[in-house]
């Protein structure tokens, strides 16, 4: 508690005022520890821009879902309908519209690149470990967002994506039917799930992101910003204990991260005006048929930023389970004959491979397909446990992890392709072998990471003034 | 603080009142949750349709709404009556022995899981994760479907087949044949779905 600051009658006005709210009000406080007096590395790069611009995405979505729900209605008879009216009669309300719409996809663009940026300088290691942690729970959050925001233009895509998603909730066993029933609030996707999507999409979980990204910052500033070459700046400080290569984020950041939003601005104020639709991967051609429960479009695929995951669910058939069945009795043989643990933890590795082999075999690829698709999005959960590295960042790891990421990137992408691509039998082979390379990727992480030889990392930052 | 000692019969109190106040939250999450059950509404619509099927010509399909799922109601042509015989070692399960209870009706455990060979009522949901399957009844090869295609539905979704029957192949993400409906004919012309109290 600070002591009650008195301040003499001749000072100006405004001092005065400040003075009166700061005795009340940590102001001045908040804005030294997150603005002023917060010192981030100097050598911030390109990738850097990512997150304040997720920053202003949330801003931007939040601003025109509020304009968007004055007119909109969450009724199975009217919402396609009021989607219309907004587009056509409401003025000017086509451009909130395609701000909103192209604002997810925005979302999901920085946000990937954001992750990323943690991904190669290691951000996410000691630590940071729950600045990750967060972060995964607002990209969690994120993605429920999109998923249930899809479905209020109620189109065939919303319809579809959303029964086909809801569903898959009941391949879990014994409680999987329930469950489904209890999302959709009927026995078919109708004007009940509308309804409550809404009140999640609108509510719930937009509360839930701001919590999230308050924390997720609130992390950031206690434990400090990683940078390009992940060495700490706390290491080396002046006699004011300021970090030497630190700069304070206001104004030097502010000033810096204008140039980052106007450029992102100029990429998107050009996709609402010339390309909202952004040739179908943005807003889906068959989302602009009303939802008919009767009739699946001949193509359905989920909008670009789930492809990936969508992917790995339809790689897992029933012939890729034997496959996977595979991978998890090596695993049991290689810990129970290599690994230096202890020999009841060996035993134990070797009961979860048996029954995790005889739960494989019992229960449907369908539940299995489900179980990948959630992991693949958990098992990033566990990344600051999984990366035993010596060093954080990429520019100090050896060529060939620079490789494994180049390679996990491009898989990334030709999973992405495969998920909005319809089912064949060659994209069915190339998205197993993608998936087993994406899982691979991070559960083999304790071992790759910790082989080949680190270069020497700089005892400051890498520097070059303009 | 440290050097306070505990008030142990205060910190009994504490626990127990805490835990009771936790019984009480729990308790107040059940309506709460309870609202995402259907509603009563919900629960009652769901009646019984009745079609007439008279109009249906050879290789023709009539598709109604029933408890907003779609009943495809085929009527079959000699030919694609034939493919069904022809395909049984490619399904997974050609006897309608899995789920028999859930996805087939006594009287439809046939090669055709129909009552009358000629017409296929069956609910055009997908097993695998409940889109509607697509016509594909022209015979041989086209996209998405193997050369020796004997007629019946793909699901644009996830790439599963069904043959005429609504059984589906092996190897395919979907575990089950569609589900055939309770339904009875009324009379020839005169198709009942959602009940069959005959039976």
């Amino acid at each position: 508690m600070a002591e009650f600051k008195e301040i003499s009658a001749d000072a100006p006005m405004s001092e005065k005022a400040l003075t009166w709210i700061d005795n009340r009000f940590p102001l001045s406080k908040l804005y030294k520890e997150h603005l002023s007096e917060y010192y981030a590395p100097k050598n911030f790069n390109f990738f850097y821009f990512f997150g304040v611009l997720s920053l202003l995405v949330l801003v931007i979505q939040i601003l025109t879902g509020i304009f968007l729900v004055m007119h909109y209605k969450p009724d199975a008879a009217m919402a396609f309908a009021s989607v219309e009216y907004i587009m056509r009669d409401v003025p000017w309300g086509w451009l909130i519209r395609y701000m909103h719409s192209t604002g997810a996809s925005a979302f999901f663009v920085v946000v990937y690149l954001h992750m990323f940026r943690g991904l190669i300088y290691g951000s996410f290691r000691k630590p940071r470990e729950l600045v990750w942690l967060f972060g995964c729970a607002i990209f969690l959050a994120l993605m429920g967002e999109a998923f249930m925001g899809y479905l209020l233009p109620w189109g065939q895509m919303s319809y579809w994506g959303a029964q086909v998603i809801v569903n898959l909730f009941s391949a879990i066993p014994f409680i999987g039917p329930d469950l489904a029933l209890l999302i959709r609030g009927d026995y078919v996707v109708g004007d009940a799930t509308l309804n409550r999507f809404f009140a999640f999409h609108v509510i719930a979980v937009p509360l839930v992101l701001l919590g999230l990204v308050v924390a997720h910052i609130i992390a950031l500033h206690e434990v400090g910003s990683n940078n390009p070459d992940g060495v700490e700046i706390k290491a080396h400080k002046d006699s004011l204990g300021r970090p030497l290569d630190g700069i304070p984020f206001h104004p030097y950041y502010t000033v810096h991260d204008i140039m980052g939003v106007t450029g992102f601005l100029l990429v998107f104020c050009a996709i609402i005006f010339f390309a909202p639709e952004f040739g179908g991967y943005f807003l889906e051609y068959n989302n602009f048929i009303p939802a008919d429960p009767l009739k699946t479009p001949a193509h359905i695929a989920p909008v670009w930023y789930f492809t990936p995951y969508y992917s790995m669910l339809r790689a897992i058939t029933g012939e890729m389970m034997y496959a996977l069945i595979a991978c998890v009795l090596a695993a049991a043989y290689l810990g129970a004959t290599r690994a230096k643990i202890s020999n009841t933890l060996k035993g134990v590795v070797i009961g979860a491979a048996v029954v995790g082999v005889a739960l494989m075999l019992a229960i449907d690829a369908k539940f299995w397909g489900v179980v990948v698709m959630g992991g693949a999005v958990v098992i990033l959960f566990f990344l600051p446990w999984l990366d035993r590295c010596a060093v954080k960042s990429i520019r100090y790891r050896p060529d060939w992890h620079v490789y494994l990421y180049a390679i996990f990137v491009v898989n990334f992408f030709v999973l992405g392709y495969l998920g909005m691509q319809p089912p064949s039998s060659i994209g069915e082979r190339v998205s197993q072998v993608g998936s087993l390379y994406y899982f691979g990727f991070f559960l083999l992480m304790p071992w790759w990471s910790t082989l080949g030889e680190t270069k020497p990392v700089p005892d400051r930052v890498n520097f070059v003034a303009h | 603080m440290s050097e306070t000692p505990v008030d142990t019969s205060k910190r009994t109190w504490l626990i127990a009142s805490s835990c009771v106040g936790a019984v009480g939250g729990v308790a107040v999450a059940v309506p709460f949750v309870s609202t995402f059950s259907p509603s009563e509404r919900a629960k009652a619509a769901g009646a019984a349709v009745e079609v007439d099927i008279s109009a249906i010509k050879p290789g023709e399909k009539l598709t109604v709404e029933w408890r907003g799922k779609p009943v495809w109601i085929i009527r079959r042509t000699p030919e694609q009556l034939e493919a069904l015989k022809n395909v049984e070692t490619q399904l997974a399960d050609p006897e309608s022995k899995r789920k028999p209870s859930e996805l087939t009706p006594e009287y439809a455990r046939n090669q055709g899981r129909s009552i009358k060979p000629e017409f296929f009522v069956g609910v055009g949901i997908c097993s695998h994760l409940g889109c509607s399957p697509s016509d594909k009844f022209q015979m041989g090869p086209q996209p998405s479907l193997p050369d020796d295609w004997q007629g019946g539905f793909l699901c644009p979704c996830h790439g599963s087949t069904f043959d005429m029957a609504g059984r589906v192949y092996k190897n395919k993400p979907a575990p089950d044949n569609l589900e055939i409906p309770p339904h009875m004919y009324l009379s020839d012309a005169r198709l009942l779905i959602g009940e069959d109290t005959k039976a």
